[in-house]
């Protein structure tokens, strides 16, 4: 007796087997639900900067003023030049890509191979511009003051420039008194040896009050906004009080503990969505030099069909979809 | 195997001889895009700095929903609402030609749309619903927090 079912009797038919669901390969489909689960987890992290926004709504940092350099040309404040040069550079890629997908469509294997060669070269560029904004962010500017509350307090003068004064931000570097001090590193070999101690940071609050009492024209200014939208500058003798009250801890650059350009959750969010995004980006070039190799290697090209260039291309638009979300709300909102 | 591409864009006002030529086009009109959200970036015209509308006054349910409804006005600067609309442009570009939801079936295309900007909408109403909490509880006129030392 036959115990085995040849047939089904249901070929042709709908629950047949065979059939494309919404007209659209199997693998596409999953590279879809991925990319929509994975836009809710990053809709998530933006929706949690957002939050974290309302508690120091008061304070948070500009952006034009934290994020102002660009390689080549130092000591010149551009702000957005550089992060506009990124956002092109991925958008660039992602049309050298959608270049690959169609050059795939009418099997030709010469462009294809160029224009993913492209692709990831383009995305070694961001990567690359990516590392560059994070050393910037992390070695820091002019230093800071962090006072008891954890509030950032930095300094500068007032200065006349083409007839209009504005406040000039000044380094610590430039104005900080140093004193002699017996006060060391601890680490492990000179002291306890379970235990360690982090950098130790550039100067003494001391240090910079004495600096602060030495320069005459030297002012505090505080991260809160007034009412035009810029952060409030205190008096000669505010400045003094503030400094000798409240002073904690001199900042230099930015870390997840300290940053030196306003609330510490600016730094937190900044590498935690900026590196999980440039994480999504190393994870898309390294795809493409794998699908670069199979294009070369004429795996496609006996598959016939270049469909996996198009999936992989799917992943490639989406990261550059959610850096045109991630620079609206680092460096424009 | 040429597929089919829908070769116009901005409903058929702008149409290209070929998909070659769209995603050059798409380029430009993203390039453009981009370019405005810079300079406003840099500029910060004084007029979109500060909001047209006051918020809804009272504390009863209306004036509760009337100001949800209508945060992106009474509570947002217009500066920001334009680059959120300017964003969501470029997101639409990018999706609809370069990720070929265009070309896609109707009820593909819902489902990606639809699921992304619901759960969306909901998770990014229900956070800064209460960061309006959190803002309330330091900023408000009966906070007893301060961090001002």
């Amino acid at each position: 007796m036959d115990s085995t079912v040849a047939s089904t009797g249901t070929e042709g038919k709908t629950w047949g087997g065979g059939n494309r669901p919404l007209k659209a390969s199997y693998g596409k489909l999953m590279m879809w639900f991925f990319l929509v689960s994975d836009s809710l987890t990053f809709s998530g992290f933006l929706a949690a900067y957002g939050f974290a926004r309302f508690k120091f709504v008061n304070e948070w940092p500009i952006a034009d003023e934290v994020f102002t350099h660009v390689p080549f040309l130092h000591g010149q404040e551009l702000p957005m030049i550089y992060v506009a040069f990124m956002t092109f550079i991925l958008i660039m890629s992602s049309v050298t890509m959608v270049l690959a997908v169609d050059a795939g469509h009418h099997m030709n294997k010469a462009k294809v191979t160029l224009y993913m060669f492209l692709t990831v070269i383009g995305g070694l560029i961001f990567l690359g511009s990516q590392a560059w904004e994070w050393k910037t962010f992390i070695q820091g500017d002019y230093g800071a003051v962090q006072t008891n509350a954890g509030n950032i307090i930095q300094f500068g003068e007032y200065v006349t420039e083409d007839g209009v004064e504005k406040f000039k931000r000044i380094s610590i570097d430039d104005f900080a008194a140093v004193q002699e001090s017996d006060r060391v590193a601890h680490e492990r070999k000179n002291g306890l040896w379970f235990t360690e101690e982090a950098t130790l940071p550039p100067y003494t609050v001391d240090e910079m009050y004495s600096g602060l009492v030495a320069n005459e024209n030297l002012r505090v200014r505080t991260q809160f906004l007034d009412e035009d939208g810029h952060k409030t500058v205190l008096s000669r003798e505010e400045s003094l009080k503030h400094l000798k009250n409240n002073g904690k801890l001199v900042v230099k650059g930015a870390n997840l503990k300290v940053n030196e350009y306003g609330p510490t959750l600016f730094a937190d969010l900044f590498f935690f969505i900026t590196g999980f995004h440039g994480f999504h980006v190393s994870i898309g070039v390294l795809l493409n030099i794998i699908i670069f190799f199979n294009v070369v290697l004429g795996t496609y090209e006996r598959r016939g069909s270049y469909e996996m260039v198009e999936k992989v291309g799917l992943y490639w638009h989406f990261v550059d979809l959610v850096w045109v979300f991630v620079f609206t709300f680092f460096y424009l909102v | 195997m040429a597929q089919e591409h829908k070769l116009a864009i901005f409903r058929g006002r702008w149409k290209f001889k070929s998909n070659t030529h769209k995603i050059w086009g798409v380029l430009a009109l993203l390039s453009f895009v981009t370019a405005i959200e810079v300079i406003l970036g840099i500029y910060k015209p004084d007029i979109l700095m500060h909001t047209w509308m006051d918020p809804v006054q009272g504390s009863g349910f209306f004036a509760t929903v009337a100001n949800i409804i209508l945060s992106p006005i009474v509570y947002m600067k217009p500066l920001n609402f334009i680059f959120i609309l300017l964003t969501i442009v470029k997101a639409y570009y990018i999706t609809w030609d370069f990720m070929h939801v265009r070309d896609e079936v109707g009820s593909l295309r819902k489902m990606i749309v639809w699921t992304g900007v619901f759960l969306i909408c909901y998770l990014v109403f229900i956070i800064l619903q209460e960061g309006g909490y959190v803002f309330e509880a330091y900023h408000g006129d009966d906070s007893i927090i301060t961090h001002d030392f």
